[in-house]
């Protein structure tokens, strides 16, 4: 056959053609030429097909002949998280975007405060986990060389050569195209490319191997599921702890892993790719699982008994003498092997290189020099030492561990140990009260119990002796690895994820629970959960003035408008400027420090001007999105001032009209209190004669008369009482109706003299001042009238001259006129004057016929008129003033 | 048994009808209508018993009882209040000043002579 030769030939020219076209993407992207099916979400989705290394390729048909149906949960994880967590996915991808983060443990970094000893931790279990992971991938290159080698006997074929020569030009290639240049975004379109070339040539191997398969061998699609029947296969049993274990571990791993990471979030060019590939992958993951089950049937069928079904893919054409087939068949092996290895050895070099020795090699640099040059290259040669350190360790584990497991087995510890970081990650995404020492803590818990459950166990005799296995390090029968704390029965597999991310996950919310986070963690953790509200435009800050004008905008939203105005003016006087702003010196920068902590605290302050002035990786908007949040927080205390002071005044309010009702109240039962007394006054005496009159037997006549005429004085006195108190209510509730009209001031005066004094024994002197009296006054004239009568009536009764009399003197003042009632008697003693015109205040009882209602009632119709009454001091006697408004004329 | 009234009131015809009927049952009666002096007058007066208004010009009844009580040799005067204030409180407040018997008006005439007759004999007993 001569095949090996040829083959070694194919796949060198394999390797040319794949290194041609990274080349022509690099170049073409590098000049900005992109062509558009470069920039294509079907490159994209292709490039996501790394997840399906060797293992899938080799593996899922070693599985399925195997474990039956079992491999395909390898394909639904992935499949879940695309269908159902793409929004997730698409957060990850907007964090990773506007973060600027270069992989999966700089995520981790920074969402945790830019903390490095995370990064550190992260880094390092990747490493562990990916190292068998590519050791693998070797294995699997060279198993597939060795089965070309079986059927060649002319060849001299070595297993360690041929893993040498692999492992050095895989590294070969990862380096030249992986560490080209340094590009901020670190997306690399000509590995991308070559990668999704690769995705193509392994799905068409495959599915050329299941037709020829399936028809050229099963004799079509009927007797091929025949035959799936009749194997062992058929027989197959669901395990569903396993199935699920399974599933959800290669969905954790489809997000975790490194390459993973760097295909999806760091190479992505446009967060819309997703949506292609949310169906466009597992689209591509079925027509990979397609023909797994007919090509383990047939191969288990008509292949001898000891071939590795690994293996079947290759095995079966190259025994059928279809070496044409077999040859695309090893191409899609190797494509697999090495689209992995390459992009994982990129990205685990970026993260060592970034996390491990950049800050080693940074902190041995002499403080103060320049380092701007040669970063660059010190970066660059980091990234090609790591990926020739990580390919060398890979190439270690193979060699140590003889290549002897499963490939299924290597490939679900690396999974197992890669989920470790998942708890932390989705806490991150989503949680803003997940810590960096909860992250911390979580991943060194879960990554202890999987290196003590899984890792170690797998690594065989040589770490743990049969008898740890079965009987416990020194014999504690509860640390068996695979019975932890006595948990039997369960498949190694999920014993060990069951452990290991429970105790993860707990740890994780426990220790983030009881700890706070640092500012910054604050500041990132708002970034990573609210990053669809925060990352809105792009915004680019450049010169000191443009950095000024930053610090203005960041401190407005900070200390508030007026406030931030009022400094920045304060400053730039202060530094003699004539610009608008001040220039960022480090004096005013100082100052403008300490002003921030005031609000924020000295921490975030000193962040935040740090992160404006010096440039650092977290960016302006992080810092606006902090601003905006103590801008928040600012408006809303100003808000809660502004509703105490409102609940005060409407506490103040209601105390008042409180104050006043019970005021009203008091005065409501002091006013019946009042009344009851009046009106059983005269009902006293009623009473008292008339029973008098009834039980007297004899009586004289004159007597009977009297008594009878005081029953009748009394009688009159409550009737007038119940007017008056009737009139009073009446006026005072506002129901009386006015009746409006035109008269002579002289006529209503005359009138009320005549009723006041009509039937009076000794009617007072009434003096008067004649025509100036004559005043056309509109109002209701019966209501004046009222008051007059009850002012001359007063005088009539309280005044004490000896010849009393009464002025009555008509004065204009503007728009009215004053009418006074002066008598000459005492007058009103002062400490009476205030209250004369309340309702019951009598201020001599003995001469009191009324109640004392006659003033209040008064001063009710004035009011109700428009006009006043009030009493004159000094005047001599008694001194009334009715001030009327002389009304617009009616009907004119 | 002397029988001598006095009346402190300052409504001219509720004092003219009580005289009426003091005098028909023959008590001899004297009548004031000043508050401020009416602790002076009774004193003056020496009376068997006082009909006391609650509320009079110048000091209230319950003003001139608490100072009679404090007076020596009528502390133990029977003292009946007369008033058209006719709640529970006042009566309380009547009682506690040191008022004898409390009544409200209007009243019937034969009451008001009973207990001028009750509160004369129980003084007498004592």
């Amino acid at each position: 056959m001569g095949s090996l030769n040829t083959l070694v030939l194919v796949c060198l020219a394999y390797v040319v053609l794949l290194f041609i076209v990274a080349f022509f993407a690099d170049h073409l992207a590098a000049r900005g030429k992109s062509a558009r099916w470069m920039r294509s979400p079907l490159i994209y989705t292709l490039s996501l097909s790394i997840y399906c290394t060797a293992w899938t390729f080799y593996g899922a048909v070693g599985n399925a002949a195997r474990s039956g149906l079992e491999f395909i949960t390898i394909y639904l994880g992935p499949t879940l998280v695309m269908v159902g967590w793409w929004w997730g996915l698409r957060k990850l991808v907007r964090v990773g975007r506007s973060q600027r983060i270069t992989s999966i443990a700089d995520l981790l970094s920074a969402r945790y405060g830019k903390s490095n000893t995370l990064a550190i931790g992260v880094t390092l279990l990747a490493v562990i986990s990916v190292t068998p992971y590519i050791a693998l991938q070797l294995q699997s290159i060279t198993l597939s060389f060795a089965i070309f080698a079986e059927a060649d006997p002319s060849s001299r074929f070595s297993d360690t050569n041929t893993v040498f020569g692999v492992a050095v030009g895989l590294a070969a290639f990862a380096i030249l195209f992986g560490t080209r240049n340094l590009n901020a975004n670190e997306r690399h379109h000509g590995v991308v490319t070559a990668v999704a070339l690769e995705a193509i040539v392994k799905l068409v191997a495959l599915l050329a191997v299941g037709i020829f398969v399936v028809w050229g061998i099963g004799g079509g699609i009927g007797p091929t599921l025949e035959q799936i029947d009749r194997s062992p296969i058929g027989s197959w049993h669901v395990d569903a702890g396993r199935w699920s274990t399974l599933i959800f571990l290669s969905a954790a791993a489809f997000v975790c892993l490194p390459r993973m990471f760097q295909v999806t979030v760091v190479e992505n060019e446009d967060e819309r790719h997703l949506r292609t590939a949310s169906w466009a992958f597992p689209l591509y993951l079925m027509l990979m699982s397609l023909f797994v089950l007919p090509i383990a049937a047939i191969g288990l069928q008509i292949m001898p008994e000891n071939t590795n079904p690994d293996l079947f893919v290759l095995a079966i054409p190259l025994s059928l003498g279809q070496n044409g087939l077999a040859m695309l068949s090893f191409l899609g092996g190797f494509s697999s092997a090495t689209s992995m290895v390459i992009v994982a050895a990129m990205a685990l070099s970026t993260m060592v290189s970034n996390h491990i020795v950049m800050p080693i090699w940074l902190r041995n640099q002499s403080p103060g020099a320049s380092v701007s040059g040669d970063v660059r290259n010190v970066v660059l040669y980091a990234r090609r030492l790591c990926i020739g350190l990580i390919m060398a360790l890979g190439y270690l584990y193979y060699r140590l561990s003889g290549g002897g497991a499963a490939l299924v087995t290597i490939g679900l510890v690396a999974f197992a140990g890669i989920s470790q970081i998942l708890p932390a990650l989705v806490g991150g995404l989503f949680w803003r009260g997940a810590t960096r020492n909860g992250a911390l803590a979580g991943i060194a818990v879960g990554f202890t119990v999987w290196l003590y459950c899984m890792l170690l166990p797998a690594m065989g005799q040589g770490v743990f002796s049969d008898s740890v296995m079965h009987n416990g390090p020194w014999g504690v029968a509860w640390l068996r690895p695979h019975a932890l704390f006595g948990l039997e029965g369960l498949d190694p597999t999920v014993h060990a994820v069951f452990w290991s991310l429970s105790f993860n996950t707990v740890v994780f919310c426990a220790v983030s629970l009881l700890g706070f986070p640092s500012p910054l963690e604050r500041l990132q953790g708002a970034q990573f959960v609210h990053v669809f509200e925060h990352s809105a435009g792009p915004r680019g800050w450049s010169g000191s003035v443009a950095q000024s004008e930053d610090l203005m905008v960041m401190s407005q939203r900070i200390l508030g408008s007026r406030e931030a105005q009022a400094f920045f003016d304060s400053e730039r006087e202060r530094q003699g400027g004539r610009g608008a702003l001040p220039e960022p010196t480090p004096t005013f920068l100082e100052r403008l420090e300490r002003e921030l902590s005031g609000s924020i605290g000295a921490a975030a302050s000193h962040a935040m001007i740090g992160q404006i002035v010096g440039g650092s990786s977290v960016s302006v908007q992080d810092l606006m999105a902090v601003a905006d949040e103590t801008a928040q927080m600012l408006e809303y205390s100003n808000q809660l001032e502004l509703q105490s002071a409102k609940l005060e005044d409407t506490a103040r309010k209601l105390r008042i009209s409180n104050d006043k009702l019970t005021q009203i109240s008091a005065q409501k039962d002091s006013f019946l209190s009042q009344v009851s007394h009046e009106l059983r006054t005269p009902m006293t005496s009623i009473r008292a004669f008339s029973e008098i009159l009834r039980d007297a037997e004899t009586m004289a006549p004159e007597d009977k008369k009297r008594y009878a005429g005081i029953i009748h004085d009394e009688a009159r006195r409550l009737s007038r009482l119940l007017d008056d108190l009737l009139d009073l209510s009446v006026l005072e509730n506002g129901q009386v109706t006015l009746n409006y009209e035109n008269g002579d001031l002289a006529d209503v005066l005359d009138r009320a003299v005549a009723t006041a004094l009509t039937g009076v024994a000794e009617p007072l002197e009434v003096k008067r001042n004649g025509s100036i009296e004559h005043v056309r006054v509109a109002s209701d004239l019966d209501r004046l009238a009222q008051v007059f009568i009850n002012l001359i009536a007063n005088a009539q009764k309280y005044c004490d001259a000896i010849h009393p009399s009464l002025t009555i003197r008509v004065q204009k003042f503007g728009t009215g006129v004053f009418v006074d009632f002066i008598d000459n008697g005492q007058g009103i003693p002062e400490e009476h004057q205030q209250m004369i015109f309340e309702k019951f205040s009598r201020v001599s009882p003995e001469k009191a016929g009324g109640a004392g209602l006659g003033l209040a009632i008064c001063r009710e119709i004035m009011e109700r008129l428009g006009g006043d009454i009030e009493y004159m001091r000094g005047k001599g006697g008694a001194a009334f003033r009715v001030s009327l408004p002389v009304g617009a004329e009616i009907g004119k | 048994m002397s029988r001598h009234v006095v009346l402190i009131e300052d409504e001219p015809n509720i004092t003219e009808a009580i005289r009426f009927l003091l005098l028909r049952d023959g008590w001899t009666v004297e009548a004031h209508a000043d508050g401020a002096s009416a602790v002076e007058f009774i004193e003056a007066a020496k009376p068997d018993i006082v009909i006391l208004d609650l509320m009079l010009p110048g000091k209230s009844g319950l003003d001139v009882v608490r100072e009679l009580r404090e007076r020596d040799g009528a502390q133990d005067l029977p003292v009946l209040m007369l008033t058209a204030r006719g709640q529970i409180k006042d009566r309380e407040m009547a009682e506690k000043a040191g008022v004898t018997r409390f009544m409200t008006k209007p009243f019937a005439n034969a009451e008001v002579l009973t207990a001028v007759r009750d509160l004369c004999a129980q003084a007498e007993q004592r």
